[in-house]
Formats: C-alpha cells, structure tokens, sequence
C-alpha cells in the first residue's frame, strides 16, 4: 500500500459571543464549567478535567474522589487564537499513552465575537491502537488497508 | 461510542476482514466473496451480517441474489461518537461563554 487515505478529521465549529481572548481562557482555564460531566475515565465521578497552561503541560480529569487520570497534553500553547491538545483516549475512553490524536482548536475574531474551530485528527491511529489492543499480530490486510476502504468514500 | 465498539468488534475477525478486503474493488454477491475463502457459504452470510449490523457493509437485492458492497457510511459510524461529542461539548462551551460574561455585566 504506497499511499494510506485517511480518515476525515472530526470538525465542529461554534460562534461565541467574547472576545478571542475571553473565549480562550473560558476553554482552557475554564473547561471545568462546560465539560459533559458524562465524559470521564475514571472510576469516581468527574470534578473538572484541567488543562496546564503551557506547552507540554499536563491535560488531565480530576476526579471528585481527588483521584487523576490523564487526558493528554498540550503541544501548541498559543493564547487566544491557537491551542493544540494531544488526545489519548481510546474510543473506548481509555488512556493509552502510546496512542497520540490531535485537537486543534482555532479563535478566531468574528464580527464582535469569535468563531472558534475545532478539529480533531490523526484518528486512523485510533484504529491503529483499537486493533492492536485485539490483536497483537497485525498482518497485511489489517486495519490500516481497512481504514483506507473506508476512506475512500468518494469512490462508492 | 456504540457505533464505534461495534465497529471494532466487527474487524476483530480475520475472515471477516478477508470479507471486506473482496469488496473493496466493487460490489459482490456472496457466492463469489465465499470463493475461496476457508470457510463455508453461510458463514459467510453471517459475518456479512455482522459487518452489516456495524454498518460497515450494506446490501441490495438483484433478483434471487444478494449483492454486498462497502457502505461508505461505515467510517463515519467510527467517528460518530467524536462528531457527537465535539458538538455537544463546545455547544455546552458556548453557553458557558455567554453565562458568564452576562454575570461579569451585571
């Protein structure tokens, strides 16, 4: 397989009505207050995931039992227009510290607000490590020549 | 994340993703994704099922035959849950924007 086709990044785009700056910190310094409270790791409930402001500051979740669980980390620090963040769920909500996905999110100033974009990519690897963890031995034919089945959407 | 586990769990067998890999040049019917394969004819029907249910496959009558072809919707069953849980989060994130700079007005 010379060239591998990617998945399509996951976008989702939301106007706010702040300023970049304001609509950054509400992101980072205040993910606690807009986080689904569904979305946990850990055993105990969620108090706040928490995200260190600075690059390669820890992204972790916070749990009410005072317990940690890491999320990822930050790997472009760039307040208020850029913030990139490293993923490392599973889809099945499970860290793997080998397993690396990005979200970029963009602020962007827009009429007297911001339009704020977000993208989360690299997910093939998320197939990558999804098959791995069921099957060590991964031969030709196995996920990434299936990924690229998928991929190609157009072609159907 | 349903969609998702069931996807991966519909890859986590060799022959069904042998089954995939024969339609990946066009549609087929089941005689011919069976050819070959090391095993019987409604075995494979049932992992074509499997595949089907995890919407990675989907099917077309063409008389007495089924013809099976790649569902091109099957990654997006992948990258359902993502999708969902980006919009849902940073809808909750806007309204938390918009909370409290009304709170910072008054």
């Amino acid at each position: 397989m010379s060239t591998q086709i990617r998945p399509a990044p996951v976008r989702s785009s939301v106007h706010v009505n702040a300023a970049p700056e304001r609509a950054f910190e509400v992101f980072t310094s205040g993910i606690g207050r807009w986080w689904p409270k569904s979305h946990k790791i850990g055993q105990a409930d969620l108090d706040r995931p928490v995200i260190e402001p600075q690059v390669g500051g820890r992204w972790y979740e916070l749990d009410v039992d005072g317990s940690e669980c890491e999320i990822g980390e930050v790997l472009v620090w760039e307040p208020p227009s850029r913030l990139v963040l490293i993923w490392q769920l599973t889809p099945e909500f499970a860290y793997d510290p080998n397993l690396k996905t990005e979200v970029e999110v963009r602020f962007t100033p827009d009429g007297e607000g911001t339009r704020v974009d977000l993208e989360h990519r690299d997910l093939e690897r998320m197939g990558d490590k999804a098959e791995a963890m069921r099957e060590t031995v991964s031969g030709p034919g196995g996920w990434p020549a299936l990924l690229q089945l998928y991929a190609d959407e157009a072609k159907i | 994340m349903a969609n998702a586990e069931r996807v991966f769990a519909a890859l986590n067998d060799p022959t069904r993703r042998a089954v995939l890999e024969r339609l990946r040049d066009g549609p087929r019917p089941v005689g011919e994704i069976a050819r070959g394969l090391p095993v019987t004819r409604p075995a494979v029907s049932q992992h074509l099922k499997v595949l089907k249910e995890a919407g990675l496959v989907d099917d077309r009558s063409e008389g007495t035959r089924r013809i099976y072809h790649i569902d091109p919707k099957g990654l997006g069953a992948m990258r359902a849950w993502l999708d969902q849980f980006w919009n849902s989060a940073l809808t909750a994130f806007a309204a938390e924007v918009e909370r409290s700079s009304k709170k910072e007005d008054k």
